[in-house]
C-alpha cells in the first residue's frame, strides 16, 4: 500500500516570521475586499430582454470546432438561463418568442440528434400563459417534428395536450395527433402515442392524459436519464396541484 | 524600497523590449488585422463592423495569451538561470523584486493594449476605444499578476501557462455559469445545491472579466462611466489580491 502512495515533498519554507508583516494584513484585506466586492456585484441571470438574436445554424458549427454535440447542449444551457432569475416569479414568460424559437431551430441544426431542444420547446417554453407565444413554440415543434418524426414524436404528443387543454383548440391538437399516426414508422413508436387522437377526443382531463402519456413513456424504456424522470414527476405534481387548486376554487 | 522597484521594473521593460515580444505583438497584430479583414472583404453587408468586432476579439486573446506567456518564461528562466539568487544577494528585499517586477510587466501588458488598440482607431469613436483600452490594460495587468503569481508559485512553464490561462477562461465564464446554475430547471437536490454553493463560492474570488474589454463596445457605444468604473474597481482589487497573495508565498519560500 505504501508502494501506491504518492510521496509529494513538502515545500522548503521560511516561517511566518520571515514575511513582512504588512504582507499578510495586505492579503486579509485583498481577499475581504475581493469578497465584499464580488459578493455585493453579484451577477444575476441575464433579463428576458437581454436575448440577442440567434446566429446561424452554419455559425454555430463554426463555433463548435467540429464539437456539435458539445455546443448545442451548451447552447441549450446557456439559452435556458434567459428571464429565470431567482426574482421572478414566472420565468420564460417575457421572452422574446421569434428570437427563442430562431435560438431552438439553430441549435436543433447544430445537433438534430439531441432531444434537448424540443424539450425545453414542449415542457417548458410552449407551456406560456400567453396563447400567441405558445401557439409560436407549438408551431415551431410541429416544423421540427416533420423533419424526424421516429425521435421527435414524444415532443408533439406533449404539445397536442397543451392544445387541447390549455389553448382549447381541439382541430390544432387532432391535427398534432394525427401528424404523429400517419408520419411515425418506426416499430418501437408506442401503440398508445399513434392513437392519441382517442386522448384528444376522450372526455378525460389534463392531469389523467398527461399521467397516461408519462406512464406510457416510461414503460416504453425512453425515458433514460434520471433528471428527465425528475423534471417530468415535477411537472405531473404541478399539474395535480394546479387542478386540485381549480376544484376547490370551484367548489367554493 | 520605491528605487528598488522602479529599477527593477525598468530592467523588465527593457527585457521585454529586447526580447521576442515586440515582433510577436506585431506578428499578432498583422494576423489578427488580416484575417479580419478577409472576413470583411467576403462579407455582403457590415464589413467595418465586421472587421472591428472580430480584430477586437482576436487582438484581446492574442493579447492575454502573448502576456501570459512573456511573464511565465520571463521569470521560470530567470529562476533557472539562477538569476534570482544573483538578484536577491544584492540589497533588494524580496518584495521590492516582486513588486518591481509585477508593476514591469503591468506596464508591459499596458503597452501591449496601447500597440493593440491603436490600430483600431478607423472603426471606433475615439471615447469607446478609450474604454475598451483602458479595459483591456487593466485586463491584462491582472492576467500579468496572475501569471507572475502561478510562475513563482510553481516554478514550471507549462503548469504555470495552463494555471493562468484556466483562471482566465473561468473568471471569462464564471458569471454565465452562475446564472445557469440559479436557473428555476436547475436540479433541486443536495447535489445541485452543492453545486450552485461551489459555484458561487468560486465567483467570489474570481474577477468578472466577462464584464470588460468588450468587442461590442467598439460597435454599439462603451458602457456608461458609472457602469465602466465598479467594473475596473473590481479588476484592481483583484490586482491587488494577486499581488498580496504572490508577495506572501514568495516570502516564505526559501530559495
Amino acid at each position: 500500500m505504501k508502494r501506491l502512495l504518492v510521496r509529494i515533498p513538502a515545500r522548503d519554507e521560511r516561517p511566518l516570521s520571515a514575511v513582512p508583516r504588512w504582507i499578510p494584513w495586505l492579503l486579509v484585506a485583498a481577499v475581504a475586499a475581493q469578497v465584499g466586492w464580488q459578493g455585493a456585484r453579484r451577477a444575476n441571470a441575464p433579463a428576458a430582454s437581454d436575448l440577442p438574436a440567434a446566429p446561424s445554424a452554419a455559425a454555430l458549427r463554426l463555433a463548435s470546432f467540429g464539437e456539435t454535440a458539445a455546443l448545442a447542449r451548451l447552447a441549450m444551457l446557456w439559452l435556458q438561463a434567459f428571464d429565470s432569475s431567482g426574482d421572478n416569479a414566472i420565468p420564460y414568460q417575457r421572452l422574446d418568442y421569434v428570437r427563442l424559437t430562431a435560438w431552438l431551430r439553430a441549435i436543433l441544426e447544430t445537433d438534430p440528434r439531441s432531444d434537448y431542444p424540443l424539450f425545453m420547446a414542449s415542457r417548458v417554453y410552449a407551456e406560456n400563459a400567453e396563447p400567441q407565444k405558445a401557439r409560436r413554440m407549438l408551431d415551431f415543434i410541429f416544423e421540427e417534428f416533420v423533419r424526424d418524426p421516429n425521435r421527435r414524436w414524444p415532443a408533439l404528443a406533449h404539445a397536442a395536450l397543451l392544445a387541447k387543454h390549455r389553448l382549447h383548440d381541439l382541430p390544432l391538437a387532432r391535427r398534432y395527433a394525427a401528424a404523429i399516426q400517419r408520419l411515425t414508422t418506426d416499430p418501437t413508436v408506442p401503440s398508445w402515442a399513434r392513437q392519441m387522437e382517442i386522448f384528444i377526443l376522450e372526455d378525460m382531463d389534463e392531469l389523467e392524459a398527461a399521467k397516461i402519456m408519462l406512464g406510457g413513456l416510461l414503460a416504453s424504456g425512453r425515458l433514460q436519464d434520471p433528471d428527465e424522470r425528475r423534471f417530468l414527476q415535477s411537472r405531473l405534481e404541478q399539474i395535480e396541484q394546479r387542478m386540485k387548486d381549480a376544484r376547490s376554487g370551484a367548489k367554493r | 524600497m520605491h528605487r528598488a522597484i522602479a529599477t527593477v521594473a525598468r530592467y523588465v521593460l527593457v527585457e521585454a523590449r529586447r526580447s521576442s515580444l515586440p515582433w510577436l505583438t506585431l506578428t499578432g497584430l498583422l494576423a489578427a488585422l488580416g484575417l479580419s479583414g478577409f472576413l470583411s472583404q467576403v462579407a455582403i453587408t457590415e464589413a467595418a463592423a465586421l472587421q472591428a468586432s472580430a480584430s477586437a476579439a482576436l487582438l484581446r486573446a492574442c493579447a492575454v495569451f502573448l502576456i501570459a506567456a512573456h511573464v511565465v518564461s520571463s521569470v521560470v528562466r530567470e529562476a533557472n538561470d539562477k538569476g534570482l539568487e544573483l538578484v536577491l544577494a544584492l540589497p533588494i528585499s524580496r518584495p521590492a523584486w516582486y513588486l518591481g517586477k509585477l508593476a514591469g510587466f503591468a506596464c508591459t501588458g499596458i503597452l501591449i493594449a496601447s500597440a493593440f488598440a491603436l490600430p483600431l482607431m478607423g472603426w471606433s469613436k475615439p471615447a469607446d476605444l478609450a474604454a475598451w483600452w483602458i479595459a483591456l490594460a487593466f485586463e491584462l495587468a491582472v492576467v500579468a499578476a496572475a501569471a507572475l503569481f502561478f510562475a513563482s508559485a510553481l516554478g514550471q512553464t507549462v503548469s504555470a501557462i495552463a494555471a493562468t490561462l484556466g483562471l482566465y477562461l473561468l473568471a471569462r465564464s464564471v458569471s454565465a455559469i452562475q446564472a445557469i446554475a440559479e436557473g428555476p430547471l436547475a436540479s433541486e437536490g443536495t447535489g445541485g445545491k452543492a453545486a450552485g454553493w461551489v459555484v458561487d463560492a468560486f465567483a467570489l474570488v474570481l474577477p468578472r472579466l466577462d464584464a470588460v474589454a468588450n468587442g461590442n463596445w467598439l460597435l454599439y457605444g462603451a458602457p456608461p462611466a458609472a457602469d465602466l468604473a465598479p467594473a475596473l474597481a473590481g479588476l484592481a482589487i483583484y490586482f491587488v489580491l494577486l499581488a498580496a497573495a504572490g508577495l506572501f508565498d514568495f516570502s516564505r519560500r526559501n530559495l
